[in-house]
C-alpha cells in the first residue's frame, strides 16, 4: 500500500459534533473507496462541517451543488467521464443525508438509478433534518419527538412509520442495495466494496446516530448504533439486482434485545409510555419475522 | 476556410446545429415546449453518428442543470435547452452554475410563464433569471440562433470570462419557423472554438479540489465581487470575439445594433424576433419623413449601457419595447435602459411599451403607435404614462 493510499481521505479537523455518527461512516467509506474517487454531496451537516471556505476536509475531489441533486450531479460527472474516456476505475460517490435522499433528493436519485449510471449513492441516515435543527423527515421513526413533530398533550411525536427507503431503492432493479450501520464497521466496509464493484448504480443506506438530534450522550453513539441492530429496529441486509424478495440479512442477532433498551437511551423517545413502547415492540417483532429472525 | 452551407431549417434546428458544430461532450436535457426539438435533434445527431456526445435524458430540468454542473466541473463541454417552467424549475441551479464559474451554454425557446399556462413567445422566463449570473444573448432570426450558440461557447469558455450563457430564440416565432441559414464548416468552427480545458482546475482525483464550499460572511461578499467583476469585464471580450467571428464567418454581431439611428429623433429599442417587424415599420416611417431609428439588443447580460448611451444619448425619445412584465414596475429592459442613463446630464425621454406577451402578435402598426406616443411625449415634454400596454382588447383597457 502506498503512502497516498494510507492517508485518511476525510481529514481530521472537520467541524462535526462530538460523537457524530456521520464522521465514523464517512471515514470508513472514503478510506474503503480510496483516492481514485470523485464525490458529490447534498447540502446538509456533511457539507457544512467539512467544506467551510477556505478549508476543506476532503482529500478527494468533491462538489457540493444543492440539497436535492447529489445524484443528478453525480450522473453528470459519470456521463462526462465516460464520454471523455476518463472513467477508468474512478469511483463516483453521491452522498446525502436522509432529507436529501428520502425526501427532497428522491426524484434525482430515482432518475439516476433508472438511467443506470455507475454511481454509488450513500444515504447517511440520522432520522431527521438535523442541519436545520431536528425537523421530521420521512425517515423519522414512529414516536420520535422532533421540532416539527413535537411531543405534546395531543401528540406522541412523529406519528407515521419510517419510509423503507432501501427497499424502494432496490425496487429500481439496481445491481446492489444494502443497509449498513456504523456499529458494524466490517459489514459496512464489505458493503461499500460490493457497491463500488457493482456494474451500475448502487445504494447504501447507512444508519448513523446523531447525539444532537437524538439527544443522547456523545459517547453512546456506537452503543446506540449497535442497539438499533440488536433490537431489530434497524435490519442489516443486502439485495442484488432488485431481488428484495430474496434479500440477504447480513447480521442476525442471536437473541433480540427489547426495543426499550434502544429507546430509553434517547431523549427524543423519553416521553413514550409503556403502551407506546409495546406498540413499537410489536411492529419491530412483525418486521423481524418478515426478515426471518 | 470551408464553404458555408445554405440550409432551410427551424430555429431549434439552428441552435441544435450551432451546438453540434461546437462539439459538446455532454447534453443533459428534458423536453419542454417550445425547445423540445433541440434535444430531439441532438438525439438524432448522436443516433446517426454525426455527433460523438453523451445525452443524459434526465427526469427534470432541475436534474438537467444539476447534471450540466457535474459534467462541466469535470471539464466536459456541456449544454442543454429549456424554456419557461423548465427554466423556472432549474432556477436554483442557474445561480450555482454561475457561482462555480462553469461555462455551460443553454439554448432557450423563450416562452411565457404560467398561470395561465401558455406555451407561446415572450421573454418572461429568461428575464426572471436576469440576476442568476448568466450571460444572456437574444436572436432576431434563426441564423443568429445558430451563430450565437457557437459564440456563447467561445465567450463563456474564455479564460477571462468563465461564466455560463443562454441563447434565447422566441418560442414558435423562431423555434418552429423555417428560415434560411448559412451553416459554417466544421473545420472553421473547430478553429474558432478550440477544445475546452478548464484553466483553473476541475474534479480530478490526481489533484483533488472542493467545488461549492460553504462561504461564510467573512468570504461570501468577496467571492460574489469576483464573480460580478468577471461579468463586468465581458463587454470588451464579447466585442473582440464578435469581431473575430465576423472576420472568419462574415456575419456581424454587436451587443446593440443601431439601424437608421444617425439622425434619429426617436429610437425604438427591441429584443428578439420582433425586431424584424420593427425594422419594416421604421423603413415605412422613414419613407414618410419621420426621423426614427431602431436599436436591436442582442446582449442583455451584461447590459450594454455604454453602447446604449452612444446610440441613444443624443436622441429626444427612446421607446423601450418589452416582451415581459415586472408587475409593480414595468418592463425589465426598460428598467435597464433607465438605469443606463442615471447620472447622465443628458438623457432621452423614455417610454416603455409592453407587447407580445404569451405569443400575442406584434404588428407594424403597433410600432407606429409606439412611435407616435413617444413623439407626442417628446413634443409636449411630458410623459403621462411611462408604461403602456399595446395591442390590447379595448374592453379590458376601459
Amino acid at each position: 500500500m502506498s503512502e497516498d493510499e494510507k492517508k485518511e481521505l476525510l481529514a481530521s479537523g472537520h467541524r462535526m459534533c462530538a460523537g457524530c455518527g456521520e464522521g465514523t461512516a464517512m471515514r470508513t467509506i472514503l478510506n474503503e473507496a480510496g483516492p481514485n474517487s470523485i464525490a458529490t454531496v447534498a447540502t446538509g451537516c456533511l457539507e457544512v462541517t467539512t467544506t467551510a471556505f477556505p478549508q476543506t476536509a476532503w482529500e478527494i475531489p468533491l462538489i457540493h451543488a444543492a440539497f436535492e441533486n447529489a445524484a443528478s450531479v453525480a450522473a453528470g460527472i459519470e456521463s462526462a467521464l465516460k464520454q471523455m474516456d476518463k472513467k477508468g476505475e474512478t469511483n463516483i460517490l453521491s452522498f446525502a443525508g436522509d432529507g436529501g435522499t428520502f425526501d427532497i433528493g428522491f426524484q434525482a436519485l430515482s432518475g439516476m438509478f433508472e438511467r443506470k449510471h455507475n454511481v454509488t449513492h450513500i444515504c447517511l441516515d440520522n432520522e431527521a433534518y438535523m442541519n436545520t435543527g431536528i425537523q421530521r423527515c420521512s425517515s423519522t421513526p414512529y414516536g420520535a419527538s422532533t421540532t416539527t413533530s413535537p411531543k405534546g398533550k395531543y401528540s406522541i411525536g412523529e406519528d407515521r412509520p419510517k419510509k423503507p427507503i432501501a427497499r424502494i431503492a432496490s425496487a429500481h432493479d439496481i445491481p446492489y442495495a444494502a443497509t449498513a450501520c456504523i456499529g458494524y464497521i466490517n459489514d459496512l466496509k464489505k458493503k461499500v466494496n460490493k457497491a463500488l464493484e457493482a456494474d451500475g448504480p448502487a445504494f447504501l443506506h447507512v444508519f448513523a446516530p446523531c447525539p444532537t438530534g437524538w439527544r443522547h450522550g456523545s459517547s453512546d453513539t456506537i452503543e446506540l448504533a449497535k442497539l438499533a441492530v440488536e433490537t431489530g429496529v434497524f435490519v442489516l441486509w443486502e439485495a442484488e439486482d432488485g431481488n428484495i424478495c430474496d434479500l440477504n440479512v447480513t447480521y442476525k442477532p442471536k437473541e433480540r434485545k427489547p426495543v426499550e433498551e434502544y429507546l430509553k437511551k434517547q431523549r427524543r423517545f423519553a416521553h413514550l409510555t409503556e403502551e407506546h413502547i409495546e406498540k413499537i415492540q410489536k411492529e419491530v417483532d412483525e418486521k423481524c419475522e418478515e426478515y426471518g429472525f | 476556410m470551408g464553404e458555408q452551407k445554405g440550409l432551410t431549417i427551424q430555429g431549434n434546428m439552428a441552435t441544435a446545429l450551432g451546438a453540434k458544430l461546437s462539439r459538446p461532450d455532454v447534453i443533459p436535457a428534458y423536453p419542454i415546449t417550445p425547445s423540445t426539438l433541440f434535444p430531439e435533434k441532438i438525439s438524432e445527431y448522436i443516433a446517426d453518428g454525426e455527433l460523438d456526445a453523451s445525452m443524459i435524458r434526465v427526469e427534470s430540468e432541475h436534474s438537467a442543470m444539476s447534471a450540466c454542473i457535474g459534467a462541466s466541473a469535470v471539464g466536459a463541454r456541456t449544454c442543454t435547452a429549456s424554456a419557461s417552467q423548465g427554466i423556472a424549475l432549474m432556477h436554483e441551479m442557474l445561480f450555482i452554475a454561475a457561482g462555480m464559474r462553469l461555462p455551460i451554454v443553454m439554448a432557450v425557446g423563450n416562452r411565457a410563464m404560467s398561470a395561465p399556462i401558455n406555451i407561446w413567445a415572450d421573454h418572461q422566463d429568461t428575464m426572471a433569471s436576469r440576476d442568476s449570473g448568466w450571460m444572456q444573448f437574444y436572436a432576431e432570426k434563426n441564423q443568429e440562433g445558430l451563430d450565437l450558440m457557437i459564440l456563447a461557447f467561445r465567450i463563456a469558455e474564455d479564460e477571462r470570462v468563465l461564466l455560463p450563457a443562454m441563447v434565447g430564440i422566441d418560442g414558435f416565432v423562431l423555434t418552429h419557423t423555417v428560415e434560411g441559414v448559412q451553416a459554417p464548416a466544421q473545420e472553421d468552427v473547430d478553429e474558432f472554438l478550440p477544445p475546452y480545458d478548464p484553466p483553473h482546475g476541475k474534479l480530478d482525483p490526481e489533484e483533488p479540489m472542493t467545488f461549492g464550499s460553504l462561504g461564510t460572511p467573512e468570504y461570501y461578499q468577496e467571492l460574489k465581487y469576483d464573480q460580478t467583476k468577471a461579468m463586468d469585464n465581458t463587454p470588451e471580450i464579447i466585442d473582440e470575439i464578435f469581431d473575430e467571428f465576423e472576420e472568419k464567418f462574415g456575419r456581424n454581431y454587436n451587443r446593440i445594433t443601431p439601424y437608421r439611428c444617425e439622425d434619429a429623433d426617436i429610437i425604438l429599442l427591441t429584443m428578439g424576433s420582433m425586431t424584424g417587424t420593427a425594422r419594416a415599420a421604421v423603413d415605412e416611417m422613414r419613407e414618410e419623413g419621420e426621423k426614427v431609428g431602431l436599436a436591436k439588443l442582442t446582449v442583455f447580460r451584461p447590459f450594454p449601457s455604454d453602447l446604449l448611451k452612444e446610440i441613444a444619448g443624443d436622441v429626444h425619445g427612446l421607446a423601450v419595447v418589452d416582451r415581459n412584465i415586472s408587475p409593480g414596475f414595468g418592463g425589465a429592459v426598460f428598467a435597464e435602459c433607465a438605469g443606463a442613463f442615471i447620472n447622465e446630464k443628458k438623457s432621452p425621454l423614455m417610454k416603455n411599451f409592453i407587447v407580445g406577451l404569451g405569443g400575442r402578435e406584434i404588428f407594424k402598426k403597433n410600432f407606429r403607435e409606439m412611435y407616435e406616443k413617444t413623439k407626442k411625449a417628446v413634443e409636449t415634454g411630458k410623459v403621462e404614462k411611462p408604461v403602456e400596454w399595446i395591442n390590447m382588447d379595448e374592453d379590458v383597457m376601459r
